[in-house]
């Protein structure tokens, strides 16, 4: 075929100005004369990311269009074979989902919205307030930045387990302290409020060493001739870091919230690890509920995966949206 | 002239290749091979306490070896609670699959209906089940077919603190819910300890559901019976039992909590399981003084019978096992009475075969005290496979209603309209 294009073209008698523009084959053909090395060195990274996401991904999401769950996928286990019985239906799952008809989805997601805000609101700002303090010259800063970067260091399962012990009404250390001083004792993980108040806090325990980490080399990265120059100008400390420090810091806050905002999102160990299994339910985000309905007894793989694919819608968006704002603010 | 755009759809077929083809099996079914003839080796996944009991499968494996020494045994322990996602996903895969496994008795029906489990009747495995107890053996079957050999088996019941008992002038433990509730009063009030702790745990909320004539659902007239009168009785009476007789629960600690506490002697009555005894008899309370801890059926409900849930373990061979063989021999080895009698006196767990209760095996006491509450109490839970799916949210349900956020009504209502998703053809009623 591409033969029989080139020799049609040649064929042809010059029509003027048509004559100038190349062949489209032979470009291509060119091109790859050209290129043909980073064609290569780009295949197997696009072969990878096919096999480990793409393939994946659109495997959920055909999932997502089936009823299929672990009893009526096929199986085939020694002598014994069960065929597949699951149907297509189409967006019916979504409908169920999204319309409110499983109860489920819209708690959970206002929840998650909650979480995810407060936890990366107090994330970034308390790391910020760190970040500046150590910027400073003080003694023994190096030993307060090791300990402040001990909880990034732990394995996460670790520290939560560790404010599991803590939190205990009946047995951990807060309630010792609190009633060695006469003060009533206090069910940490008790009621559902109370759970949500102990997830975000360990949540933005583990998180700050990042975000303070980050900042603080943004805050280096300032440079000192603007301090200098407001100083002159008469600039007070608070007018310095809002005018210099903070736009300063942009490019860094910037990418350090839209990071936190899709981890805290989808952060599992902590409400998993925390509340252990006799809770209400109550302080399940979308991501520790998905994993119920995959995990539990037989596994609802529909269900799953069309949270899994409204999760990454939502991310999606939102990462669309948060990026396009950033960038005009970026530029203006 | 226009010329149609070729385009070049790179469409990439990734055919997982599930290779895992069992036709190559020498081991023809219709002709048993002499059990000194087979050969190979097989997996066992072991769910038994890494501490305590799994010392004992080890020695039992040994002996095994020794007797049969074509067959080799490779021995893994996994923790009870990860078992059942490893082994589901190693079984649906193929990869990785033991040949054997210790199973939890409620897993069967899901293990069973999804295929991932084998038959065992007419196998080497199931020579002669008239030895086995009826409850434990009860626990195997589902549609008809026998999918375990039973291992260990257990129940819940009550265990108190005789001295607490007897220091409130209580002479015998209670034997319905109303007097559970009175003396976890008259504990209160004589001796400043409490009368027990609830464990907020679905599966620990099923005596009193039995007893109060209730169950999750019926698979005869395919109703889910979790709303009905019995139930709202049920759950009422737990909600009593946290309110009146006791101590805080702590929801996300309960488990630890409630042990420490009895173990400490703040708390005098427990329902509980034998397995619990091992670490019971650790505390300040029990500790060289064991006569101290007593053994009861737990307390009767409205109904008038006090019943609890079958638990235990029993051996399931695996579907896809390349050494099934093999694999019902070794089951068939560590069931046996003499292994039986082994674990038992080792680790103080039921046996499941009447011939392993030899005047050894009873004399310990663990065992004399959970034998009759096995026989009076104990029943199987209902064959679904989707049990384990129905706990969850009836556990949720059950913390809103200790928590007060909804009515013992409201909370069984949703957890009827929640088990209704998940048995697809069941009827509220």
């Amino acid at each position: 075929m591409t033969t029989a294009a080139s020799t049609e073209n040649t064929d042809q008698p010059a029509p003027g100005k048509n004559a100038a523009r190349p062949p489209r084959v032979s470009a291509l053909r060119r091109s790859w004369d050209k290129y043909w090395y980073a064609w290569a060195m780009v295949t197997p990274v696009a072969i990878v990311l096919a096999v480990l996401v793409l393939y994946p991904l659109g495997y959920g999401f055909y999932q997502s269009l089936t009823d299929a769950n672990e009893s009526n996928v096929s199986a085939t286990i020694g002598a014994f074979h069960r065929p597949a019985t699951y149907k297509f239906v189409g967006l019916d799952n979504y409908w169920h989902v999204l319309s409110g008809a499983d109860s489920d989805f819209y708690p959970r997601l206002l929840w998650t919205v909650i979480w995810t805000v407060v936890g990366v609101s107090l994330m970034v700002g308390l790391g910020m307030g760190l970040a500046v303090l150590l910027n400073r010259k003080m003694r023994l800063r190096g030993l307060y930045r090791a300990l402040l970067i001990l909880p990034w260091a732990v394995p996460s399962f670790i520290s939560v387990f560790a404010w599991r012990l803590m939190l205990n009404s009946q047995y951990g250390v807060f309630n010792e302290i609190i009633t060695a001083f006469g003060l009533p004792a206090q069910d940490w993980l008790g009621t559902p409020l109370a759970q949500k108040v102990a997830v975000i806090m360990v949540n933005v325990w583990v998180g700050i060493p990042f975000n303070m980490v980050a900042i603080l080399g943004g805050l280096q990265s300032i440079p000192k001739e603007l301090y200098e120059a407001s100083e002159m100008d008469g600039a007070s400390p608070w007018q310095r870091f809002v005018n210099v420090t903070l736009p300063g810091l942009r490019p860094v806050t910037n990418t350090i919230i839209l990071l936190g905002c899709i981890w805290t999102f989808n952060m599992f160990n902590i409400i998993y690890l925390l509340l252990g299994n006799n809770t209400s339910g109550d302080a399940d985000i979308l991501v520790t509920f998905a994993f119920r309905k995959a995990f539990t007894g037989v596994s609802d793989y529909a269900g799953a995966a069309t949270y899994g694919i409204i999760i990454l819608a939502l991310l999606l968006a939102f990462s669309t949206f948060y990026r396009r704002n950033t960038l005009k603010s970026e530029q203006a | 002239m226009r010329r149609g755009i070729s385009i070049a759809a790179a469409v990439t077929v990734i055919a997982l290749s599930a290779t895992a083809c069992g036709g190559s099996d020498d081991n023809s079914s219709s002709k048993p091979k002499a059990a000194k003839d087979i050969s190979g080796t097989i997996t066992y996944w072991d769910t038994s306490d890494a501490a305590t009991e799994a010392p004992t499968y080890k020695a039992l494996i040994k002996k095994f070896e020794a007797k049969y020494p074509k067959i080799k045994v490779n021995y893994q322990s996994v923790p009870f609670t990860d078992v059942e996602q490893k082994f589901k996903s190693a079984a649906k895969s193929g990869k990785g699959a033991p040949d054997v496994v210790r199973t939890d008795v409620g897993l069967i029906p899901e293990y069973a209906s999804l295929g991932y489990i084998a038959p065992l009747d007419g196998t080497t495995a199931l020579k002669d089940t008239s030895d086995f107890n009826t409850t434990p053996m009860n626990t195997t079957k589902y549609n008809g077919k026998t999918y375990g050999v039973p291992s260990v088996t257990d129940t819940l019941g009550l265990l108190y603190n005789k001295e607490l008992l007897k220091k409130a002038g209580i002479d015998t433990p209670p034997t319905t819910w109303d007097e559970f509730i009175a003396d976890s009063k008259t504990i209160k009030k004589k001796t400043g300890a409490y009368g027990t702790y609830l464990n907020p745990d679905s599966y620990f909320l099923l005596p009193l559901l039995y007893s109060n004539g209730a169950d999750m659902a019926d698979t005869s007239s395919k109703k889910i019976t979790i709303s009905d009168a019995n139930a709202v009785t049920a759950l009422t009476t737990a909600k009593k039992i946290q309110d009146e007789a006791s101590m805080k629960v702590d929801f996300a600690n309960a488990y630890q909590n409630m042990q420490t506490a009895f173990k400490n002697g703040k708390v005098a009555m427990l329902v509980q399981g034998p397995w619990s005894v091992s670490d019971d008899l650790t505390g300040k309370v029990f500790k060289g003084n064991e006569d101290n801890l007593g053994y009861a059926a737990v307390p009767a409900g409205a109904g008038g019978k006090a019943q609890a849930p079958t638990g235990g373990h029993d051996l399931t061979v695996y579907q896809g096992s390349k050494n099934l063989d093999a694999s019902y021999l070794f089951s068939q080895f560590m069931t046996s009475t003499e292994s039986q009698v082994t674990i038992a006196t080792a680790t103080g767990t039921l046996p499941t075969r009447k011939s392993a209760y030899t005047s050894e095996v009873t004399s310990n006491a663990k065992i004399a005290g959970f034998k009759p509450i096995l026989e009076q109490t104990a029943r199987p839970r209902v064959a679904l496979p989707q049990v384990g799916s129905l706990f969850t949210p009836l556990a949720q349900n059950y913390v809103k209603i200790l928590q007060g956020s909804e009515s013992v009504k409201d909370g069984l209502d949703k957890t009827a309209t929640e088990f209704q998703k998940l048995l697809p053809g069941y009827s509220i009623g």
